[in-house]
């Protein structure tokens, strides 16, 4: 009888903490979509009556749920890598640094004014297609390809930041320099890339036999590499010359002189909001035409002054090329180039001459005039 | 009636948590625009595995690849779960040893790798350990020849010839003659008390008509295929990655330290009297423990040894910060690179708590046989 008794009680106990541990859930479940009139996501729903009318909101907005979030949240969030050198590293403050924060930075200006309004979020090569299609974060720059699977899928790419090829790292002892010398090679590589699925392509077409080594994080890739598990590493170019000047002895390491496909490097925002989209293209504009037209932060404030219609336009002092009706200010490409720089700016910041990571040549990254690949439509 | 209401309340809410939780998942799919279809598996991968138990090429389709990282693991859970029971109850024999110094080291051994996470460990053992052997063209040859660097172990391949077939008959002989001789031996010893050796006799049995066998067939039924170092690695023969030999070292070493404390429990739970009694009949230490302590304290063991067994599967996921193809990187990569997460993460749940289920009802099986039967 006592034992029942104990049975009972034990029994109520349970359902008590398994109902504490339930309920919330399912609270908080109905509460956030509750609470709809002061979701930002959804101005067009302005009450809720149930649980149920308004996550379809989004849906029937035609766009700017992205911008009203980040504008309600006072910060762009941003998926970045955190251990590419040159591209996206943390410096010895803990700071997140590169061509790809500094992209991040420039979008933060272009709407708040303010460079350090972004909160980044690392990400690694794996996470990066999720982490978009969930909206986790509002942009990824984190040397990411633009193809077309990924186009589909993924969201919207705003326009490439960096023309990058992949190469093929090999010891200088070894004395390879085609990959028909790599025939029967152990090759290192990220998982979750498109240089896994080239390095495949690269060998089957010339009908050579080769073993992937896989990691996910990168910085693991390049430790077996190093070791000795691969007789090679492969990746985008830019990225094997970023981790050959973190090595030991860069010396013993080469870039072999092929290249195994386009890798257009690529900011992207997730799908759905075209005013979200148009705005950090119009950023990466920005930056593109400043360093087309010589304007960069140094003499950012004297250019306003200058006779040229199309610097005037740029800097908001005459005219407009389509930034008030995206919300943005007249003169944010002030705040964008005085705070952040123009392209070449960013891009010396970090693989100049004088860079603080390691320096790369330009090569197809000039801008066209200049014989490169980078270009931006005319502000007008 | 109380009862009642409490069972029928808290089922209401597990379904009506469970009917949300589609839902959501469903809605946020149809707003976001992402396909829940699984037709994407028949799809080419594209990507290379370091290692498949079955041959797979870029060219395969996704549900090949995925099949192989289930294989994978596969390997990894059984080999592992049956290195780890060795170990665990040589750690715990160990432990109870009257031998100081054998003590103290088992007790070092449990104590240490218990209390360091096992993400800790596999980071140690790839990189500390393996990562650290000679380079391939200065690798340790043992005898065999045994190769070993930094690309991982490089032995001689069996490959079967057509006496293969007349060889297994013997082999099957052999095992017959070995289970038949323990049979009726064994019922003899107990019939009659005195020592038959049954267990011997049925070994000598097993190992010698194989051995016979192997001559009197005319050609080896097997010959041997010999890893050869190229320019880059050794091709043929038989390989061991150190992506695979890290894993399964750390999950080996981890598992063991907690089987072993399953063991001990289990032993000292069998009590003072049944080993003095034991030795007072004349049973030697080897039989006591054999015949007597064993039977009794596999009761308290095999419970709490099913969720260690799990533990070693589940944690094998692990295996993604080392490079070892399972079943759960491969799974990451597809999601990757065919941009479907969730299916791929529904496949990937579902195979671990098939796996976790079958092995739970297995080893229930086994708990079932081994309890004191009550009347």
């Amino acid at each position: 009888m006592v034992l029942a008794m104990e049975e009972i009680r034990m029994k109520k106990l349970s359902l008590l903490v398994f109902m504490l541990m339930v309920l919330p859930l399912v609270l908080a479940a109905c509460g956030t979509a509750q609470e709809c009139p002061q979701c930002p996501a959804c101005p067009e729903c302005p009450t809720c009556p149930t649980c149920e009318a308004c996550p379809e909101c989004p849906k029937v907005a035609a766009g700017g749920q992205i911008v009203a979030a980040v504008k309600a949240r006072g910060k762009v969030v941003c998926g970045v890598h955190t251990e590419l050198l040159g591209f996206g590293y943390l410096d010895p403050n803990g700071r997140n640094v590169g061509f790809d924060p500094d992209f991040c930075r420039a979008t933060a200006a272009a709407v708040f004014g303010n460079s350090e309004a972004v909160e980044f979020v690392p990400l690694t090569a794996a996470e990066r297609g999720p982490a978009l299609q969930t909206g986790e974060i509002d942009l990824l720059v984190r040397n990411c390809t633009w193809t077309s699977s990924r186009d589909v899928q993924w969201g919207n790419f705003v326009g490439v930041t960096f023309y990058d090829g992949q190469g093929m790292m090999v010891r200088k002892a070894s004395g390879d320099t085609t990959l028909e010398d790599l025939d029967g090679a152990t090759v290192c590589v990220t998982t979750g890339t498109t240089t896994e699925l080239n390095l495949a392509d690269a060998f089957r077409s010339r009908g050579l036999s080769f073993t992937a080594v896989t990691f996910e994080d990168t910085a693991s890739v390049y430790s077996a590499y190093e070791d000795g598990r691969c007789d090679a590493a492969t990746s985008d170019k830019s990225q094997l010359a970023a981790v050959r000047a973190g090595f030991a002895n860069p010396d013993d390491h080469v870039i072999m002189d092929i290249t195994m496909s386009k890798e257009p490097l690529t900011p992207v925002v997730p799908a759905g909001d075209d005013q979200w989209f148009d705005i950090v293209k119009l950023t990466l504009y920005v930056l593109i035409n400043a360093e087309e037209l010589g304007v960069n932060s140094a003499n950012v404030d004297a250019m306003k002054g200058d006779a040229n219609p199309s610097i005037k336009r740029l800097l908001g002092v005459e005219g407009s090329f389509g930034q008030e009706d995206l919300g943005l200010a007249t003169d944010f490409a002030v705040n964008v180039i005085k705070q952040v720089g123009n392209y070449g700016e960013i891009y010396n910041r970090y693989m100049g001459p004088d860079g603080l990571a390691f320096e790369l040549p330009r090569g197809q990254n000039e801008l066209w005039s200049d014989g490169g690949l980078i270009y931006a439509p005319p502000l007008r | 009636m109380l009862q009642w209401v409490a069972q029928i309340v808290s089922a209401a809410l597990v379904v009506a948590f469970l009917v949300f939780f589609v839902r959501n998942v469903l809605r946020a799919a149809q707003v976001r625009g992402l396909s829940l279809s699984f037709d994407f598996m028949s799809q080419a991968a594209g990507f290379d595995l370091p290692e498949s138990p079955i041959s797979y090429t870029p060219a395969d389709s996704f549900g090949r690849a995925f099949l192989a990282g289930l294989l994978n693991t596969a390997k990894v859970a059984v080999v592992g779960v049956v290195l780890a029971t060795i170990v665990g109850t040589m750690a715990a024999l160990a432990r109870l040893s009257s031998n100081w110094l054998v003590a103290r080291l088992a007790s070092v051994y449990i104590e240490s790798i218990r209390n360091v996470p096992l993400l800790v460990q596999l980071f140690f053992w790839y990189f500390a350990v393996y990562q650290q052997l000679p380079p391939v063209r200065e690798s340790i040859v043992w005898p065999g020849p045994i190769y070993l660097s930094q690309r991982g172990l490089y032995t001689v391949a069996p490959v079967p010839t057509a006496n293969l077939l007349t060889w297994l008959g013997f082999v099957a002989a052999g095992l017959i003659l070995a289970v038949a001789a323990h049979v009726v031996l064994m019922r003899r010893q107990m019939r009659t008390g005195q020592d038959t050796h049954y267990a011997l006799i049925s070994f000598l049995l097993l190992v010698a008509l194989p051995a016979a066998g192997w001559f009197l067939v005319g050609d080896p039924p097997l010959l041997t295929d010999e890893p050869v170092l190229g320019k880059f690695n050794f091709t043929g023969g038989l390989r061991l990655t150190p992506e695979f030999a890290a894993l399964l070292t750390g999950l080996v070493v981890y598992t063991g330290a907690f089987t072993a404390e399953v063991v001990r429990a289990g032993i000292m739970a069998v009590s003072r009297g049944q080993f003095d009694a034991a030795r007072a009949l004349g049973l030697s230490s080897g039989q006591t423990l054999r015949l007597v302590v064993m039977p009794q304290a596999l009761r308290v063991i095999i419970p709490p040894l099913i969720s260690q067994y799990l533990n070693l599967t589940k944690n094998s996921s692990l295996a993604v910060a080392i490079g070892y193809p399972d079943v759960f990187f491969v799974g990451r990569t597809v999601i990757n690179q065919a941009g479907r997460a969730v299916p791929v993460f529904a496949m990937v749940m579902a195979v671990y708590l098939v796996a976790s289920l079958a092995t739970s009802a297995l080893m229930n099986v086994v708990n079932k046989r081994i309890q004191l039967v009550e009347r």
